[in-house]
């Protein structure tokens, strides 16, 4: 089924040309960057109905098989649909637990039953998902999982906490990791993989308030859940492993993914962008000698991960320490956002102490906000210090 | 992407060859008592080991066949010095290399047959361009008569004392030219510097009263841009060698902090240390990236924007990147550190010295943001 470059061409400039003219308009609000960022019913609903446009339009879904909803074509129909939804700058597609995680799960190992009824509701954005994997009392530690699930005829009986569920508060159903043998010799061998419904007694959801201010997030708590024993995936003592693979499709499209893009890019371009018309001392702020070379800076470390990821795939430029550049990835580019981020704020002038509501803050507050969100990818998914210790572990050797 | 540019870095076969036998051969022929026995001898390198060097084409790599080069280009002449770099060999190939670059892009072809046929084979050139303290200061003052006799003096010209033929960027007629001096003909005009890298040697030049010969005038309209290019790629070349360098002095730190115990625990177990040990191995990573990403612009025609940036880029990448590197391998050693005996001593020397070669990072920063942002 491989498409001929004429082929994708073409449909690269169909997408191209749908995009450019179903690109929404300014809602008048900030829209999320990322599906962290969904904090009120307006925003929501404003994302559910352009995810369902785009998948409507065809370009959502593509490589999962048709009667479910997708499109059945290759997956590079979908990375090309991808690429093009960045270029345009069009909002994203908010539902990246169905379409990243939970739907190629389901599509790789799930069953027949299972298979009908979820991915279509994930694609059409008619249901929301969340992921319910970390825990209040073990942040990144996965495997140590303590949220009991005990089944009890045709249920399991849910009892625990989850923290930092995205769109816990508007979600459908949650993928959930709980201990089902609290016994078991291996601490992973314990997990069970669980396909939950959200809408259910003794599920409470409680919205936690970001540092932004808004919402994206909650805890759960599972007092006494009931849900259906058939909600289990795979098999008991299964979870971590189910839990792992459900983590490699983030690697897009070809890996499985439904696709769409997850997050808005903003690179230094749009910091410098962003700067104009701001004053210093009477003058163009970019006329600044220090502001000047606190850009080229940003502008040279931007440019050193994009060289990176190039200079990664050739085996004689990266013998000294194999491994280094992917590893330290995250931990370079989260930090680099971050730090940006808070130059572009910086920059602004007086302006800079204006926040999202206020009529004169710049674009909005965006800048402001996004600053502060940056810090959820240098704190999520093992916060920086972590990650110098893994590099600092794992490629240079040094001891624990 | 506006802002970010040309972003290609492409690596070719013969770049991978070079850098396999260049580092197999810098790291066995140079290990780092080798180095330290150059710290004090008048040149500061072995001539038989120059003469190997020559032997393995090094000389000529990146000068055209016609002289009896590789005809590789610049591009070939990265991983080589990046790996004398790792080495912390020092030699005068990089100045015979800019030499050879500056005739390459200014003279006629009967020139650059006769004059860079001996450079290609191994005899050491270098080029005159500094008279002040400031890379910012492009102006020329160092004069060619009519007679075409010289007036005035360079400073810092590196190794000047074995080089055989000098490069020097005179005014002649009011407009730049380039004058080629033969070392005899300076012989005694020279005053050696004392640097502060031991493995490299410069020297101050009166050029006043030597006499030039016809043949080794040049001038023309590309004379301007050949010395503004070989500026670069003087940059680019010592910022190779400096991403070397700060290689082999991470490697030095990360040995340490594996085998030195304080407080009962190995000092690599101290986040303290851990931690900007990773800010160096990632800003090696891309000064790495930087180097090679301008290798791959740097052709032998004129620079164009792209490749500017790019060798701006590396070597302010570098220059930093080394000076962080070396200035903390030498706490990182504690008392050790503060002794001539450690090592890191080399590298914090070479760091010094490199961010003062073709402008440093501010210089180069300061460019980039009138090529990037106006």
């Amino acid at each position: 089924m491989t498409a001929s470059d004429k082929e994708l061409q073409s449909f690269r400039a169909e997408v191209s040309a749908w995009m450019k003219d179903n690109n929404p308009s300014d809602p008048g609000f900030l829209l999320p960057q990322t599906f962290m960022e969904v904090g009120d019913e307006r925003q929501l609903e404003f994302l559910r109905e352009w995810q369902h446009k785009v998948w409507s339009a065809g370009y959502l879904g593509m490589a999962w098989p048709k009667e479910y909803g997708g499109g059945g074509v290759d997956a590079i129909f979908q990375s090309i649909a991808d690429q093009e939804m960045r270029r345009h700058g069009v909002p994203i597609c908010f539902n990246v637990i169905g379409l990243g995680w939970a739907g190629p799960l389901i599509n790789d190992i799930g069953t027949e039953a299972e298979k009908s009824k979820y991915l279509k509701g994930i694609l059409s954005a008619e249901d929301v998902w969340c992921q319910g994997f970390s825990e209040p009392e073990h942040g990144s530690d996965l495997g140590n999982a303590q949220t009991r699930a005990v089944r009890e005829g045709d249920e399991y009986v849910i009892n625990g906490q989850k923290i930092w569920t995205t769109m816990g508060n508007f979600a459908k159903y949650m993928i959930l990791l709980a201990r089902t043998n609290p016994d078991a010799p291996r601490k992973y061998d314990g997990l069970s993989y669980f396909l939950s419904p959200m809408h259910v007694p003794g599920i409470e959801t409680r919205p936690i308030r970001k540092i932004t201010g808004e919402y994206g997030f909650t805890e759960t708590f599972f007092t006494d859940a009931r849900i259906p024993a058939d909600c289990l995936m795979g098999e008991e003592g299964q979870g971590w492993k189910i839990a792992m693979q459900t983590l490699q499709y983030e690697r897009g499209a070809e890996a499985g993914a439904a696709g769409g893009q997850s997050m808005v890019r903003v690179t230094v371009d749009d910091m410098i962008e962003q700067l104009d018309g701001v004053q210093r001392d009477g003058e163009p702020v970019l006329r600044d000698p220090v502001v000047r070379d606190q850009l080229v800076q940003a502008i040279m470390e931007e440019k050193a991960l994009v060289l990176g990821d190039r200079r990664a795939r050739i085996p004689h430029l990266t013998s000294d320490y194999p491994g280094s550049l992917p590893l330290s990835n995250k931990l370079r580019a989260t930090e680099m956002t971050r730090r940006m981020r808070q130059l572009a704020i910086n920059l602004q002038g007086a302006e800079g102490a204006l926040y999202v509501g206020d009529d004169e803050a710049r674009q909005g507050g965006f800048w402001q906000r996004a600053y502060f969100n940056s810090f959820s990818a240098t704190i999520g998914g093992g916060t920086s210090q972590v990650q110098a210790n893994i590099v600092a572990e794992h490629i240079l050797g040094l001891p624990k | 992407m506006a802002v970010l540019g040309n972003l290609s870095l492409s690596f070719s076969d013969e770049q991978a060859m070079l850098l396999d036998v260049a580092r197999e051969f810098c790291r066995d022929k140079s290990p780092i008592a080798a180095v330290r026995a150059q710290l004090e001898t008048p040149t500061g390198f072995d001539e038989a080991l120059w003469q190997e060097i020559a032997a393995l084409g090094w000389t000529g790599i990146a000068l055209p066949e016609a002289c009896g080069g590789a005809g590789l280009g610049v591009s070939a002449l990265v991983p080589v010095v990046e790996s004398m770099g790792r080495a912390m060999l020092g030699t005068p190939l990089i100045s015979s290399a800019l030499a050879g670059q500056l005739l390459l892009r200014a003279a006629d072809a009967g020139q650059i047959e006769r004059l860079l046929r001996d450079v290609a084979a191994g005899a050491a050139a270098t080029v005159a361009l500094l008279e002040n303290t400031d890379w910012g200061d492009e102006a020329i003052t160092v004069m060619l008569d009519e007679q075409r006799v010289l007036h005035g003096c360079k400073k810092f010209v590196a190794d000047a004392g074995v080089a055989r033929l000098i490069v020097v960027s005179v005014v002649h007629r009011g407009k730049p030219a380039l004058a080629v001096v033969r070392a005899e003909q300076v012989a005694t005009a020279l005053t050696h510097n004392t640097l502060i890298d031991q493995t490299k040697r410069a020297a101050n030049i009166d050029f006043t009263g030597v006499q030039v010969d016809e043949n080794n005038v040049i001038t023309g309209a590309k004379v301007v841009a050949a010395l503004r290019d070989t500026r670069l790629i003087g940059a680019l070349l010592v910022a190779a060698e400096a991403t070397g360098t700060a290689a082999v002095c991470l490697d030095t730190i990360v040995d340490y902090l594996k085998t030195r115990k304080q407080f009962g625990k190995l000092i690599g177990s101290y986040q303290a240390l851990k931690h900007p040990t990773v800010d160096i191995l990632t800003a090696t990573d891309s000064a790495r990236s930087f180097i090679y990403h301008a290798a791959t612009l740097v052709g032998d025609g004129a620079l164009d924007q792209d490749a500017e940036i790019a060798c701006r880029m590396a070597k302010a990448q570098a220059g930093e990147t080394l000076l962080y590197a070396g200035d903390r391998a030498v706490q990182f050693h504690g008392g050790m550190g503060f002794t001539y005996e450690c090592d890191a001593q080399l590298y914090i020397r070479r760091a010094q010295w490199s961010q003062q070669q073709f402008g440093d990072a501010r210089h180069h920063r300061k460019r980039l943001a009138t090529l990037l942002l106006d």
